[in-house]
């Protein structure tokens, strides 16, 4: 917790992704005396990632709530409270158990606020863990952000950094819409500076990780990182990469997209998801819709092999998306 | 949840007649009909089904509860030890479940069960070598390695698969039993799942229909008091889950979970009831598992106390079922051993050939998503 990190002036604070994700959290229930969290094993046990740890003892049994395993009931306990004065903080666990409790989401959460002409207000947040790479096969491992980025009424968030975990959680509590933070399972450990107190990373607002000159590498959550990696390795091959950290998808941030294609007229999009269908087709169509008169070669998707994720190590190895893949794929698609 | 508190607990059959009265439970009394149940339909009429183990599956529940302590206490050392990939949720405790109610089913009959899902395939007559390999993540294995431990299933023996989905295999249960009536068989399924699982909207709907269509289907709960680390008065206000069958219209049955002669009796009254046509039932075994939550030691919290946990391991269901071989003079202490022996041999070969055995080929890996797509 906060309280327990050095306040050290000089050097920065550095934080792990599962910690900024708990000072998102408590930032957002100290300022907001009608928020509460609730889920699975959120209170007495930190939650099974850790990242609720400490938040029972500070904010007490009212406002950090262990529920059932009904994920259908704890959807609509969000959606419900939310419409008539609290500012729920809804933890789901693993992303693949939207399926328990898609209606609540997607026919009811999502479209309340539309449906009513406008006189209902939502505002609930929901954390929920994405991503492959821990063996934990194809029930536990998945990213599913379509399923939430082709629903009206949601803004569907991805932190790649321990600071934009914090920040874009803090948005999201302050947010009177309903709002998804899609986190990672195996960022948990990566360690990012991370201020003190509470800040906001604004919603709808993508990120420049780096600067370059005649690519556009387009990630969120941990294939930035990936990305990142690429960016370096492609250096050796003339390719001087930019990065762009979408950090959210719903609202999408299509004007710094199509800013860095019209500058480097090429553009590579990487996503851990499954490729067909994936994000990256809606970004592919954006940048072709926004930006044809300025691409020198096709745009590039990097994602997940059409199949669920398998469990066998040297099986999810090869599922999933890296920066050897980004790299190659690049090569293919510039010839070099 | 005290392991004492097990003693106290009123052993309700929604069965008329269904128990002997003088079946000995450590010394508690059975009440063998709770007349007061809710509304619990009479079933079987005025023709009870009296089910009692013979010897023979005396020994042969003994022998399905020993090969799953040894393979889940191998596969736990596995895991901690970092041999195998992912999370291992281990069934050590609860293999009375198990052994008492897979000793009714043939290999024609289904079974659904849960991310704690050895037990159920080693019960239900899983082979060591497929098993462990699948859990090395190896091409050998029940799975090809694709499913891994929460996967875990063997098709041609009635076993529809662990399941990462709390929950998730119940409905599928439902739904196999409706072919099985639909196919005019004489078939039956079984699905397990926890206290936490009875929570899910799956298991309602699932209940509701089975109950409706009276179809062949046993719902054995397996409640070990905890759905992860909450225990079971923060997760639902009753305490029994077997009262939920009042709301569906099918029996209700209590049943200790750590005896496993008791749970083959309530299961064989459930199992003839399906047999006969006469709908599902609901079997509540109360249990305890010995492991934490995931692997061995877990997470390390403390969300229950080691007195609480040997409090429970006083009433160890292999302990209990071989001092009842014994006293009757089924086995002898010496053949135990030889059996415990025998099992161990058998898995250590069995991890020797998973660890020998190759991983899949990562050129395999689009198999079976019924066409490649770019
Ligand atoms: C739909 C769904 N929600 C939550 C989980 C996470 N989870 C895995 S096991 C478990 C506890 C299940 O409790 P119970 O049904 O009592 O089974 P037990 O682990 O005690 O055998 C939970 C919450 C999950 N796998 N699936
Ligand atoms: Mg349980």
């Amino acid at each position: 917790m906060a309280e327990a990190q050095l306040k050290d002036d000089q050097a920065p604070r550095k934080l792990a992704y599962v910690n900024a994700i708990t000072e998102g959290i408590a930032e957002a229930m100290r300022e907001e005396s009608q928020a509460f969290l609730a889920g699975e094993d959120v209170a007495g046990a930190g939650s099974v990632f850790g990242y609720t740890g400490g938040l029972l003892e500070e904010f007490g049994a009212d406002r950090v709530i262990d529920t059932p395993i009904s994920e259908k009931g704890i959807m609509g306990l969000g959606v419900g409270a939310a419409a008539t004065g609290c500012r729920p903080i809804i933890d789901l666990m693993f992303m693949d158990f939207l399926g328990e409790c898609m209606d609540e989401v997607a026919n009811q959460m999502a479209k309340m606020r539309y449906m009513f002409g406008g006189h209902a207000r939502l505002p609930v947040t929901v954390l929920t863990m994405s991503g492959a790479g821990m063996s934990l096969a194809a029930q536990h491992s998945q990213s599913l952000e379509v399923w939430l980025t082709h629903l009206p009424g949601l803004k569907v968030v991805a932190p790649a950094t321990p600071y934009d975990a914090k920040g874009l959680i803090i948005s999201a509590c302050r947010d009177d819409n309903p709002v998804f933070v899609l986190l990672n399972k195996l960022s948990l450990a990566l360690q990012g500076e991370v201020p003190e107190g509470a800040y906001e990373v604004p919603i709808g607002k993508a990120n420049v990780m780096r600067e370059g000159k005649n690519l556009t590498l387009i990630a969120y959550s941990r294939m930035v990182h990936e990305a990142m990696q690429a960016a370096d390795q492609l250096k050796e091959f003339g390719i001087d990469a930019e990065v762009i950290d979408l950090r959210s998808l719903s609202p999408l941030d299509t004007d710094t997209i199509i800013e860095s294609v019209k500058k480097t007229h090429r553009a590579v999009i990487v996503h851990e998801a499954v490729r067909f269908s994936g994000f990256g087709g809606e970004l592919a169509a954006q940048i072709q819709e926004l930006a044809f008169d300025y691409l020198d070669a096709p745009v590039g998707r990097v994602g997940a092999p059409f199949s669920p994720v398998p469990y066998s190590p040297s099986l999810e190895q090869s599922y999933m998306p890296n920066a050897k893949r980004i790299v190659a794929e690049t090569r293919r698609l510039l010839g070099v | 949840m005290a392991a004492p508190a097990i003693g106290s607990m009123t052993f309700r059959y929604a069965f008329r007649g269904s128990f002997t009265d003088t079946h000995d439970c450590f010394g508690y009394a059975r009440h063998p009909v709770r007349p007061d149940h809710p509304k619990s339909p009479e079933i079987g009429g005025d023709k009870p089904v009296t089910i009692q183990a013979t010897d023979a599956v005396l020994l042969d529940i003994h022998e399905r509860m020993v090969r799953i302590r040894i393979f889940e206490e191998e596969a736990g050392k596995l895991m901690e030890n970092g041999k195998v990939p992912g999370a291992l949720h281990l069934y050590v405790g609860q293999e009375a479940v198990a052994a008492g109610v897979m000793a009714h089913l043939e290999d024609s009959d289904h079974i659904t069960s849960t991310h704690r899902g050895h037990g159920h395939v080693v019960a239900k007559g899983g082979q060591f070598n497929e098993m462990y390999a699948e859990l090395y993540g190896k091409a050998a294995g029940y799975c090809k390695g694709r499913g891994g431990s929460m996967h875990i299933c063997n098709m041609e023996i009635g076993m529809l698969g662990a399941n990462g989905i709390v929950g998730g295999g119940i409905p599928i249960a439902m739904g196999a039993a409706f072919s099985k009536k639909f196919r005019k068989t004489k078939e039956v399924a079984a699905s397990f799942f926890g206290d936490g699982a009875s929570n899910e909207g799956s298991f309602h709907e699932a209940a509701n229909m089975a109950a409706l269509y009276k179809l062949p289907l046993i719902l054995v709960c397996e409640n070990n008091g905890f759905g992860e680390y909450t225990r079971q008065d923060n997760h639902q206000a009753i305490v029994d889950v077997a009262d939920r069958a009042a709301g569906y219209g099918m029996p209700g049955v209590v049943v200790d979970g750590m005896d496993a002669i008791a749970v083959y009796e309530a299961a064989g009254e459930a199992v003839a009831r399906a047999r006969n046509g006469e709908g599902p039932t609901l079997l509540e075994c109360k249990t305890y598992r010995f492991y934490d939550h995931v692997g061995v030691r877990g997470m390390g919290l403390s969300y229950r106390t080691d007195e609480e946990v040997d409090a429970w391991k006083q009433r160890d269901p292999i302990k209990l079922i071989e001092e009842k071989l014994i006293e009757q003079g089924i086995i002898t202490k010496r053949k135990i051993s030889a059996i415990h022996k025998r099992i161990r041999e058998e898995a250590m070969a069995a991890i020797k050939f998973a660890e020998d055995s190759p991983l899949p080929d990562p050129d395999g890996l689009l198999e079976d998503v019924y066409y490649v797509q770019a």
